[in-house]
């Protein structure tokens, strides 16, 4: 079936919800209104208030709720409304969910997703345009997915349903209805902790993810490269292979994000690619990234963003040397 | 042993030690008056008037008329795409305006949905558009008037706590508020900023406009607490219960939980009223609400409750109802039309005051991408600068 990013959401978790019986679904204005990006919709209709509930407006509940709940043996799967509303509940997936296995030697764990719209670019208010998934990436036992085809949505966050590990599930919120694309019926599972080689190339390895994947594949249509674009899909646990082999072939590579440069995860990437093939680098690997500044307030976002120019520069300079 | 732990044995107030039944404090067991003054029918009792001149009296009622005239004219142009996500504060306004005008210029004031106080302080309606706009200098122009907006839920009550308790410690002859909704108070943050100022004892004021609902959610299932103005009882601090329709109620409360907390007497308020508009233009509250519920309260409307008052009062002829809209519209006009003028800015200005001196690799990263636009005018085809919306 063809769908958006949004509807693969929804289709994810009808699936997962038929499937499992434990599978709860809860956060601020996921039943009633079906969330509001329309990302639940029907889930209550066909699942029931027990099963879809709409929580009080309180993040640190929800994170640390679904904690709990999970420790029990259920599987919740709670909605951030915003992004830049999961920093209050920081202190649930550090102090809590992400180390619950560790902490009690496997005796229990935390079998939770947590799934939230990121990134800049709708003309939101402030403190709903944030990447950090640097932030999130740094927590160890913690999972960090970001989908950027409505394929992948599904298959991935079916699997983070399943997954036995706490997994923050980012949705670029950008391409939330901007791309329509063939999504397999049924069940669909894309394992996470893999990458994506979404375009094979000799020239140049570009990694991307989330929403900077469409505006890397324009950049390279546009420059017309004979790169070889990487989808990272998970930032945490990172697909280290996958890059490296890529820039051992290309010798060169260029990370795009749009989180902010500094501590961000083309800082790790760059490590990577540092420790394991360094002698194969014919130039130093470029980052394409936001700012080291908030997001700005609507009138000014689109300077922040990588946009395709900016991309195929950063390619370009890679390129050059 | 402390004294306190000392104490936990009996109760404090009676010395009982309950003769080894157990007893339940019950929210059943607390009655919560809601101090009103004009009734939805107009009626009221003249001894309960607070003491406001006839000035005063038209003043409460122009202010409410603005409020409702200006979330008007920002829901259209929003709609015309002039304007960013906005939140409209119709149906509020008594709660709003008769909260707001018992503050002095000294008292900082961070609202959750309240635009018109910042009127009322001397901040402009451009700079309301502009903020609206996502443009920056909107907040600035608020700060400069020791008022700001917060957009993230209940983070900014531990903030207003903060505040003051700076003026605590410089015992100044003002106090801090905050406006929080119905769903704030579900928020850690919130807790822990009203009781830090109960434990310091600060002067710190904390209004909850009860608007019903938090996007889709209704008060009943935001918390299990009969009202929110229990709650405050918890943390050790006073609280009052007041009918959020009824401005001079509003005024009448405010005013005199204001005078406690000039004391260091820490207080919550809880304003009953109605958001009869959606959330933000983004929402669609026919999802989640009946229209009766919503005709029930277009028919108690706040500004007509004060009208019948005004009337009552002889002072209804004193007030030409067009010409104060007319007004109104005006401004609004004019507002716009220096909103839409603004200048486009500079692309610095995204780097500008992240700091106080911007750090080097700032500099670098803003030289960079300076030189990139030059590069590459491209660029522009991806950039649209927004001021009109």
């Amino acid at each position: 079936m063809q769908a958006t990013i949004v509807q693969a959401v929804n289709d994810a978790l009808h699936g997962e919800m038929e499937r499992d019986d434990r599978v709860v679904v809860f956060g601020e204005d996921v039943a009633e209104s079906g969330g509001v990006f329309r990302a639940t919709d029907d889930l209550l209709e066909e699942f029931g208030n027990k099963r879809v509930v709409d929580t009080p407006l309180s993040e640190i509940a929800i994170v640390g709720g679904a904690a709990g709940m999970a420790m029990y043996g259920y599987r919740p799967v709670a909605e951030i409304q915003f992004s830049g509303f999961l920093p209050p509940a920081f202190d649930q997936l550090v102090t809590n969910a992400s180390r619950i296995r560790w902490r009690t030697r496997g005796e229990l764990s935390a079998p939770m997703v947590v799934r939230m719209p990121y990134g800049a670019g709708v003309r939101a208010l402030e403190h709903h345009s944030e990447s950090l998934e640097g932030a999130y990436g740094h927590i160890p036992g913690l999972k960090v997915v970001i989908p950027s085809t409505p394929a992948d949505t599904k298959g991935l966050l079916t699997a983070a349903i399943r997954d036995p590990d706490p997994v923050l599930f980012m949705e670029p919120k950008r391409i939330y209805r901007s791309i329509r694309a063939e999504v397999p019926e049924g069940e669909h599972e894309v394992p996470i902790g893999e990458a994506a080689v979404r375009r094979e190339g000799e020239d140049v390895t570009v990694v991307a993810w989330g929403s900077m994947m469409p505006p890397t594949l324009e950049a390279v249509d546009e420059g017309d490269i004979d790169a070889e674009v990487i989808d990272l899909r998970t930032i945490s646990p990172m697909d280290t292979e996958t890059i490296v082999e890529s820039v051992k072939k290309t010798g060169r590579c260029v990370v795009v994000h749009e989180g902010p440069r500094t501590l961000g995860v083309g800082s790790e990437i760059v490590a990577r690619i540092n420790d394991e093939a360094l002698m194969y680098l014919e130039s130093p690997v470029e980052r394409v990234t936001g700012f080291d500044t908030p997001v700005p307030l609507l009138s000014m976002e689109d300077f922040y963003f990588p946009h395709p120019p900016r991309v195929l520069d950063g390619i370009e300079a890679a390129l050059a040397e | 042993m402390s004294d306190r732990a000392s104490d936990i044995r009996v109760s404090p107030a009676t010395g009982d030690d309950g003769g080894g039944e157990v007893r339940y404090l019950s929210q059943a067991d607390l009655e919560v008056p809601t101090h009103q003054i004009v009734a939805p029918d107009g009626s009221y009792d003249d001894e309960a008037i607070p003491d406001l001149d006839d000035e005063e009296l038209l003043d409460l009622y122009r202010w409410m008329v603005t409020d409702r005239v200006f979330s008007r004219r920002m829901v259209n142009i929003q709609r015309r795409g002039e304007l960013g996500t906005f939140g409209s504060t119709r149906g509020q306004e008594a709660s709003i305006i008769g909260s707001a005008f018992t503050l002095t210029p000294d008292d900082w004031l961070y609202v959750g949905r309240a635009w018109t106080p910042m009127f009322m302080r001397g901040a402009s309606m451009e700079d309301m558009i502009l903020f609206w706009r996502g443009i920056e200098e909107g907040q600035e122009a608020f700060a400069k008037v020791n008022a700001q907006i917060a957009i993230s839920i209940g983070s900014h009550l531990p903030l207003v706590s903060g505040i003051a308790w700076g003026m605590h410690l410089d015992d100044a002859d003002a106090i801090a508020t905050a406006y929080l909704g119905d769903g704030a108070t579900s928020t850690g943050a919130a807790h822990e900023g009203i009781n830090l100022a109960s434990s310091v004892g600060l002067p710190a004021l904390f209004y909850c406009q009860n608007n019903q609902y938090a996007i889709s959610m209704p008060y009943e299932k935001q918390s299990g607490a009969n009202t929110i103005a229990q709650k405050a009882l918890a943390y050790g601090i006073d609280a009052i219960r007041v009918d959020g329709q009824d401005v001079l109620a509003v005024y009448d409360a405010v005013s005199s939980a204001r005078e406690k907390v000039l004391q260091g007497e820490p207080v919550f308020v809880e304003s009953v009223t109605y958001r009869l508009d959606a959330h933000t233009t983004s929402d669609d509250p026919t999802r989640y609400r009946a229209d009766e519920e919503v005709d029930h309260w277009e028919s108690h409307d706040p500004i007509e409750r004060y009208r019948e008052f005004l009337k009552s009062e002889g002072l209804w002829a004193e007030i030409d109802h067009d010409a104060i809209v007319d007004e109104i519209e005006t401004e609004f006009d004019e507002a716009l039309a220096a909103a839409n003028a603004m200048e486009e800015r500079a692309v610095a200005e995204m780097f500008e005051y992240v700091y106080d001196e911007l750090p080097p690799e700032l500099v670098r990263q803003l030289d960079e991408f300076e030189d990139l636009l030059e590069r590459r005018p491209e660029m522009y085809d991806f950039i649209e600068q927004r001021p009109k919306g």
